[in-house]
């Protein structure tokens, strides 16, 4: 029924376009100048048609549901009336199955009236959608023919529609980020009225086993962050290590010393490796780079553990470098031409004039590269997983198996869970304390390059 | 005989001047080709020192091209090719051993947008005395980038406020201080393409009389498109066309008896 609403709606848009656009000729033909395209007549009247259809669907999806519900249940007979939620559910359940025919065996005669009541009030309900729909639509038509004449401003108007559509866009994605952040500070508030807030931001054993049982030994449960924010800062460091230089130098050689025919070449390749799925990464560094490590630290007499903050640092760093050589090397050819040119001009060479000149130019550029690159570092699971291990060691080694915050969280939510538990809503404070880990970064680095960047125009 | 165009000729004094001084700069068959595109033909042409020579012609007759070749900029052009003989005090620029490195910090080069760094004014100045290690303390660099400034008629205008962005002056301003970064370095050569294109009149006639006072100390070769601004600033004047240095004398002389047709055309206003 609401597909074929939607279709309606695209009747009703054409048609509307469609009117509004040889009205809009007619114009012309009658001699007149217009002040807009005959198709944007067109594209007035149709969007105040489909508009109040729009509109009329969004308030009718909530409500009719609820309506049906309430017609359905008012029609069963007293002695099937639900005492209780669950029994309203199955009542209903049935109800709609006999309704749709798809009951197996004999309803009660009870369920099979209060299907009836089903059936009739979703008709009502689809009718209802159907008047609302088409009343709307011909009253926008009404109102949007009036309107109609020669010197009818419908570019602007339109324009004033589309302006309205992009302004819902962004409110999308900024309403998304905002309703994420709160559900995760609820939880996270039910959390510490569980725990102490203090003992989860200092508190520096994490052990998220709680006890099923009263009489199981060693399950306390204690939830002290601190050696998962430490594994992820190292691992991230480490991974940072790798790709800042790497990946900056490699932008450098892209943008200032390959021949165009090199660049058109290498720059896609490592683009390439942006694409490889992460789990692919973690299985290379679970593999392949910690044994490697474990084998080359034993050589040198060292302690390895086989699964080390090393490998899977490395192996996230190389993963993370198509993203600062591209971003990078994206702003150093937005570098202008003639900075350079007035640099060689002053008889400065090439790597004179890129570390004095271009660089700092392009530092706003790279700072948010490189901030990528990090949020990147600390939101990434995969590889973690697989290859660093779930120990919660608070330590700086980085031979040593450590844990991370995202690790920790898939570990605390992956399998049965009850939702209401210390250790399940654990994971949402961690999220939450991450999240502001990484905007505190972000703004950090703003700041700096507020500081030191040298803006050209 | 057409009537020449009523323009201020620079003093006819200054013009014999510069015929009788030393030449700086020379060249002979210089040919330049961007790819299969061969640019410049043949260019051969004696630049005097201390005095202001202007290239003029119409756009893409190759005067920037040629002006580049005088620090090797078009070094830094992949597709670019030179061949030809340019010398400067009598030694090859394009000679294998030279670095085009030392030869930019002897030939200076203004250009047509003023293009200063995105730092501070003072470091706009000391950039290039440092890169080249010319001061040893930080008074000796305080002095030259004030002595620069003060060239350049900037000074004045900017002293109160050396650490403030170059990129955030005006633009005559700009371009001043794109010629104090210039004489920073203390070259022999300036070359100026186009810098006043891309200004206002006022600023324009304070670069063209600062021009005229760096003449004492340095060669200028200046391109320009404003035959009024050859005929101020100038001493001698070459015009190119299609590629081709076409005719080349004091600038007296291009101006009221030119010998080639074309030029008469040029500076008359037949074409360009």
């Amino acid at each position: 029924m609401v597909s074929l609403f939607f279709l309606l709606i695209v009747a009703v848009a054409l048609a509307a376009f469609a009117f509004g656009r040889s009205r809009g000729r007619a114009f012309v033909g009658g001699g007149a100048r217009l002040h807009s395209l005959p198709v944007y007549h067109g594209l007035f009247l149709a969007t105040l048609c489909v508009l109040p259809m729009l509109v009329a669907l969004a308030v009718w999806t909530p409500l009719a549901p609820r309506y049906v519900e309430a017609r359905t249940l008012a029609a069963l007979p007293a002695d099937l009336a639900p005492q209780n939620a669950l029994e309203q559910e199955g009542r209903l359940r049935e109800a709609r199955l006999v309704a749709l025919g798809q009951f197996a065996g004999t309803p009660d005669p009870g369920i099979a009236v209060a299907a009836d009541a089903y059936s009739g009030a979703r008709t009502e309900a689809e009718v209802a959608l159907l008047v609302l729909g088409l009343a709307g639509a011909a009253a926008g038509f009404a109102f949007g023919r009036r309107r109609l004449a020669p010197d009818f401003r419908a570019r602007n108007s339109f324009e004033h529609v589309t302006k309205v559509v992009l302004i819902a866009c962004s409110g999308v994605a900024i309403l998304t980020t905002v309703g994420i952040v709160f559900s995760v500070l609820f939880e996270t508030l039910r959390f510490f009225a569980r725990y102490p807030w203090y003992d989860f931001l200092f508190g520096l054993q994490w052990s998220p086993q709680t006890a099923i049982r009263a009489d199981q030994v060693g399950q306390s449960g204690t939830f002290g962050a601190v050696p998962l924010f430490a594994g992820t800062t190292l691992i991230m460091l480490i991974a940072m290590m790798v790709a800042g230089p790497v990946g900056l130098f490699a932008a450098i050689y892209m943008s200032e010393y390959a021949t165009p025919r090199v660049r058109a070449v290498a720059k896609p390749v490592l683009e390439v490796l942006a694409g490889i799925p992460t789990v692919v990464f973690g299985f290379f560094a679970a593999l392949t780079v910690a044994p490697f490590i474990k084998s080359v630290g034993e050589t040198l007499g060292l302690s390895v553990a086989s699964e080390s903050a090393l490998a899977a640092g490395l192996v996230m760093g190389v993963m993370i470098i198509p993203f600062v050589s591209s971003l990078s090397d994206d702003v150093i050819n937005a570098v202008p031409q003639s900075l350079r040119d007035g640099s060689y001009g002053m008889g400065a060479t090439r790597s004179e004039t890129i570390k004095r000149v271009v660089l700092p130019a392009a530092l706003p550029g790279i700072v948010s590269a490189l901030m990528l690159a990090i949020s990147r570092a600390v939101g990434e699971t995969m590889i973690v997983v697989m290859a660093a291990g779930l120990a919660g060691n608070l330590t700086f080694n980085p031979l040593e198996a450590v844990t991370t915050v995202t690790v920790q969280i898939k570990t605390l939510l992956v399998g049965d869970q009850e939702f209401d538990s210390a250790k399940t809503l654990s994971a949402f404070a961690l999220g939450f304390v991450l999240f502001f880990f990484t905007l505190a970064l972000n703004i950090i680095a703003l700041r700096i390059v507020r500081k030191y960047r040298e803006q050209y125009d | 005989m057409t009537t020449m165009p009523n323009i201020e000729l620079a003093k006819a004094t200054a013009a014999e001047a510069a015929d009788e001084a030393v030449t700086k700069v020379v060249a002979r068959d210089v040919n330049v080709y961007y790819g299969d595109k061969h640019a410049l033909h043949d260019v051969s042409i004696d630049i005097p020192e201390k005095a202001v020579t202007a290239f003029i012609g119409p756009s893409g007759c190759g005067k920037s091209t040629f002006l580049r070749c005088i620090n090797r900029m078009n070094d830094t052009i992949p597709i670019c090719r030179v061949s030809g003989r340019i010398e400067i005090d009598g030694s090859d620029i394009y000679d294998r051993g030279l670095d085009p490195v030392q030869l930019r910090a002897k030939v200076g080069m203004v250009f047509q947008k003023p293009n200063p760094f995105p730092k501070s004014i003072y470091e706009n100045v000391a950039y290039g005395p440092r890169i080249h290690g010319l001061t040893s303390s930080k008074a000796d660099l305080d002095e030259v980038v004030t002595m620069s400034l003060k060239r350049a008629g900037l000074y004045e205008e900017v002293k109160d406020r050396l650490t403030s962005p170059g990129t955030g002056l005006s633009g005559g301003q700009q371009q001043r201080l794109c010629i104090a970064r210039a004489i920073a370095v203390n070259p022999e050569v300036i070359l100026m393409d186009e810098p006043c294109s891309a200004l206002d009149p006022i600023a324009t006639a304070k670069i063209e009389e600062l021009i005229d006072e760096l003449r004492e100390n340095y060669t200028i070769v200046i391109v320009t498109h404003s035959m009024q601004q050859a005929a101020r600033v100038s001493q001698r004047t070459a015009f190119f066309h299609l590629g081709k240095l076409v005719e080349e004398g004091s600038t007296e002389q291009i101006f009221t008896a030119p010998q080639d047709k074309r030029t008469q055309d040029y500076i008359t206003g037949r074409f360009g």
